[in-house]
């Protein structure tokens, strides 16, 4: 059938849009704290203060003239990444792995002049890619180098771990795989994979493209079944202690694996999607009503952490993960 | 009290004022719901020809009465040369002409236009209305007789006053009269004499009747004369009953022109005075004459309202009522369908420039321009212009298209397509821009999903604005806004799932999710 039933779906305890807005995004943020995560280098700032490992900051610019100088910025720079500060949804990201004097390369292998890059960031400066096409900055960040654990899963480019906090408590994990339709973007509308994650112990449990379930990883055909991601507590701790440094009660933090300095925050979104509850074929609503029952939020992170990780876990000592499983293994409704 | 409640309490509020409002319209002020609610209107003109002596001229003429389920439009007295001054005393309104010397024929003319309301309200008998006891009226000799056995007959065969005075006219009118019957009629049997034979028959039996003329308003008719009706007093009402058939009640469409005994018509210093009517009947939409009563009348309502504007900020206010039923689409389509569109309110502008354009041409027109527009802007963004800049560019190629469009149209003698101006220009540019991003940075097919996304959402909304019946309820019953509000804060509380989203999370129904949840 093309359309779930509704009733259904709220018995899997699936939120929508409407709820999402109403319920959760109006109801935990506050509107003054948005500028917090929508400025991609106040975000910055604040992880930094908080002690919380970031992307090195390579240069900004401000100013129309100064895109002129954009060459002597990038020069010392073998890589780097261009991202508007306010952009929203992953839109306006350049990342360039490596260049000779003329010539930048993405990480498709594409070369081009610096003239192009010079046209992206006036465009980004002129608010091309910000909300409401307000002006824009534009940031310059170290590239962030690949840890070996994803070489197998991802196809041009840096997966990133979108964890849900909900009140300093993360709730549901999902892994966001480039693949070669999503151009080497972590973006699930594009054609990346999303890949749901067990809260318990960072095991992959069911994938996700184009809102299809998947096997295996598109272009580097490896099966998820043996994806287990590495530092998982530490994750955890990283996502819960955005509450403390933000306010906002309900935020997607975005995580990467860094092969040199681990994991990093690399952005937080105040209102973000629905699709990790496909790619975790599970709805936000029961975790949502478990943290709404608890009498106090616990100051500390790290037990909160720990209380999501005992919660939320799936409960997969005793069968095989799902997607060890074929599809005709499923029981029928 | 909680925020919800308060949402609710006001929600019911505003529906309820709202509704309030238009029910008060529709019964009380007689607005139709209904675009083609058409009423008779009826034009009479009474003309008095006479002769006069060279004396000095008064004409004092009966004016039918103003009663609630008539509405009385216009009306007009005509004569030259005469003096005029209109009446109104306890018994009824009288017009008079007088001039100081008039000979040969002369002629004055009364004209009035009328229409029926849908109102049948009984005007309340004041205490001062209840007739005195009738008096017995003396015959003479044979006819007493005759009147007594008449009388006793009918009474014998009735059981209270309506059936007697009906069971009395149809015996007067039976086509075989006795001799007592033929005896009272005689041969003088005048439609008068008929009508105070009845009233004097039913005063010896102790009750009050009079006489009332009327006219049947019939369409086209001329040189008519009033018919003669008998009002009966019964159980503290009068009831009118026909003097040839016995009927009660007044007959559909009879305006009664005069009550009691008062000439129709007096000529003092003029003879051969006679009367006629003459009637044309036409037809006109219910809410004009709705519109133009409640002006006259001056119902607070209608004279603090749209219909107090000039007619030119009434058409544009036409156009601007119907937004809310567009913003009302656009609420249902993003919340409740889930339909992407390439900025909030866009698909509203585009369906107001359809109802300029006409559905097909607009829609041809709107994908022309857009689509050359995206193109030329393909090439604008590898001239590495600033923001700002581009737009500007855009906004005159835009206009740039629009010119041409009208031009090459109006030589190939397609003049619809010159419709193209209607087209708000920065929102098409707008439009191109962000479609034009939207394609660089998430490809064709989301530019097909919000470009669709639009249209359609901008078609139903013109389908809906350019409905006849909702058109005409916007603009007659602003206070629709009201109740469109109300729905609009309902939907804003909505939090269940759209349309789509079971689409987009259908995959997840067919898994059978173990586990915890």
């Amino acid at each position: 059938m093309l359309l779930a039933s509704a009733k259904k779906l709220r018995s899997f305890g699936i939120i929508g849009m409407n709820q999402r807005n109403f319920g959760l995004i109006s109801r935990y943020n506050p509107r003054h704290l948005y500028p917090l995560v929508d400025d991609k280098l106040k975000t910055k700032l604040l992880a930094q203060k908080a002690g919380i490992t970031v992307p090195k900051l390579l240069g900004t610019v401000e100013y129309q003239h100064d895109v002129k100088s954009l060459k002597e910025i990038l020069r010392p720079h073998a890589q780097f990444v261009i991202k508007p500060v306010k952009g929203s949804g992953g839109k306006g990201i350049l990342v360039i792995n490596e260049h000779d004097h003329n010539h930048y390369f993405k990480p498709s292998g594409d070369a081009i002049q610096l003239a192009d890059i010079e046209r992206h960031v006036s465009n980004i400066l002129s608010g091309l890619h910000s909300l409401g096409g307000k002006p824009d900055n534009v940031m310059i960040e170290s590239l962030i180098q690949l840890d070996p654990i994803f070489s197998d899963y991802s196809y041009e480019g840096i997966p990133d771990l979108r964890i849900i906090v909900l009140c300093g408590y993360p709730i549901m994990a999902m892994l966001r795989l480039t693949t070669h339709a999503s151009d080497g973007k972590a973006n699930l509308h594009q054609g990346a994979v999303g890949v749901g994650i067990d809260m318990g112990t960072g095991h992959a449990l069911h994938a996700v493209q184009y809102g299809e379930p998947v096997l295996h990883h598109p272009d580097t055909r490896k099966t998820f079944s043996e994806l287990v991601i590495p530092h998982w507590d530490k994750l955890l701790q990283l996502a819960a202690a955005c509450y403390e440094m933000t306010g906002l009660g309900y935020l997607g933090a975005d995580i990467v694996l860094d092969r040199d300095q681990g994991p990093m925050i690399i952005e937080l979104n105040a209102r973000p999607g629905l699709s990790i509850q496909v790619a975790n074929a599970a709805g936000l609503a029961p975790r949502v009503t478990i943290i709404e029952a608890l009498k106090a939020i616990d100051p500390d992170p790290q037990s909160r952490a720990a209380f999501s990780k005992q919660q939320f876990a799936t409960n997969t000592g005793t069968h095989p993960p799902r997607l060890l499983r074929t599809r005709s293994d499923d029981p029928k409704p | 009290m909680s925020p919800k409640l308060r949402l609710y309490i006001l929600v019911f509020l505003i529906m309820g004022l709202g509704i309030g409002l238009i029910l008060y319209k529709h019964f009380a002020l007689g607005f139709p719901l209904s675009p083609d609610d058409k009423k008779s209107v009826w034009t009479i003109e009474a003309k008095i020809d006479f002769i006069a002596r060279g004396d000095p001229v008064i004409v004092s003429f009966a004016l039918p009465p103003q009663t609630p389920n008539v509405v009385f439009m216009e009306e007009d007295f005509a004569s030259p040369g005469y003096g005029f001054s209109e009446l109104t005393s306890a018994a009824g309104r009288r017009a008079q002409w007088s001039k100081r010397t008039a000979s040969g024929p002369q002629t004055a003319y009364y004209r009035l236009s009328m229409y029926e309301t849908d109102q049948f309200i009984q005007p309340p008998i004041a205490a001062a209305d209840l007739p005195a006891e009738p008096e017995k009226p003396e015959f003479d000799g044979v006819l007493k007789t005759a009147a007594i056995t008449l009388l006793d007959q009918v009474r014998s065969k009735s059981a209270n006053t309506e059936i007697f005075t009906r069971e009395l006219i149809s015996t007067l009118n039976s086509n075989t009269p006795d001799q007592n019957q033929r005896l009272l009629l005689n041969d003088q049997s005048s439609e008068d004499y008929k009508t105070h034979l009845i009233i004097n028959l039913l005063a010896s039996e102790g009750i009050s009747a009079h006489i009332v003329r009327g006219l049947y308003l019939n369409e086209g008719r001329k040189r008519l004369s009033l018919a003669n009706f008998v009002e009966v007093y019964i159980g503290g009402q009068w009831l009118l009953f026909n003097q040839n058939t016995g009927e009660s009640g007044k007959p559909k469409n009879f305006l009664v022109w005069q009550r009691g005994d008062q000439s129709l018509l007096d000529v003092i210093g003029g003879k051969n005075s006679k009367i006629s009517f003459s009637i044309i009947k036409s037809t006109q939409s219910t809410r004009n004459l709705a519109v133009r009563d409640s002006i006259s009348k001056q119902a607070g309502l209608i004279d603090f309202s749209i219909y107090s504007l000039p007619i030119e900020q009434q058409n544009a206010f036409k156009m601007i009522l119907l937004l809310p039923i567009g913003a009302l689409i656009v609420v249902i389509m993003r919340l409740l369908i889930g339909i992407r569109t390439s900025g909030t309110f866009m698909p509203i502008l585009i369906a107001l420039a359809l109802i300029q354009t006409t559905l097909l041409t607009g829609i041809i027109i709107f994908l022309t321009v857009v689509g050359t527009g995206l193109l030329i802007r393909s090439y604008l963004s590898s001239l590495n212009l600033l923001f700002v800049a581009r737009i500007s560019a855009v906004i005159i190629v835009v206009i740039a298209i629009m010119a041409s469009i009208s031009i090459i149209s109006n030589k190939l003698g397609i003049d619809q397509a010159m419709t193209v101006t209607f087209f708000p220009m920065i929102i098409l540019s707008w439009t191109i821009e962000r479609m034009s991003v939207l394609w660089e940075e998430d490809g064709p097919r989301e530019v097909l999903i919000q470009g669709g996304g639009s249209l359609l959402t901008a078609v139903i909304a013109y389908l809906f604005m350019t409905n006849r019946t909702i058109e005409y309820l916007t603009f007659n019953f602003p206070e629709l806004m009201l109740v469109n509000l109300a729905l609009i804060l309902i939907l804003g509380q909505y939090t269940g799932y759209r349309l789509f989203e079971l689409y987009r999370f259908h995959a997840l129904e067919r898994r059978d999710v173990t586990g915890k949840r």
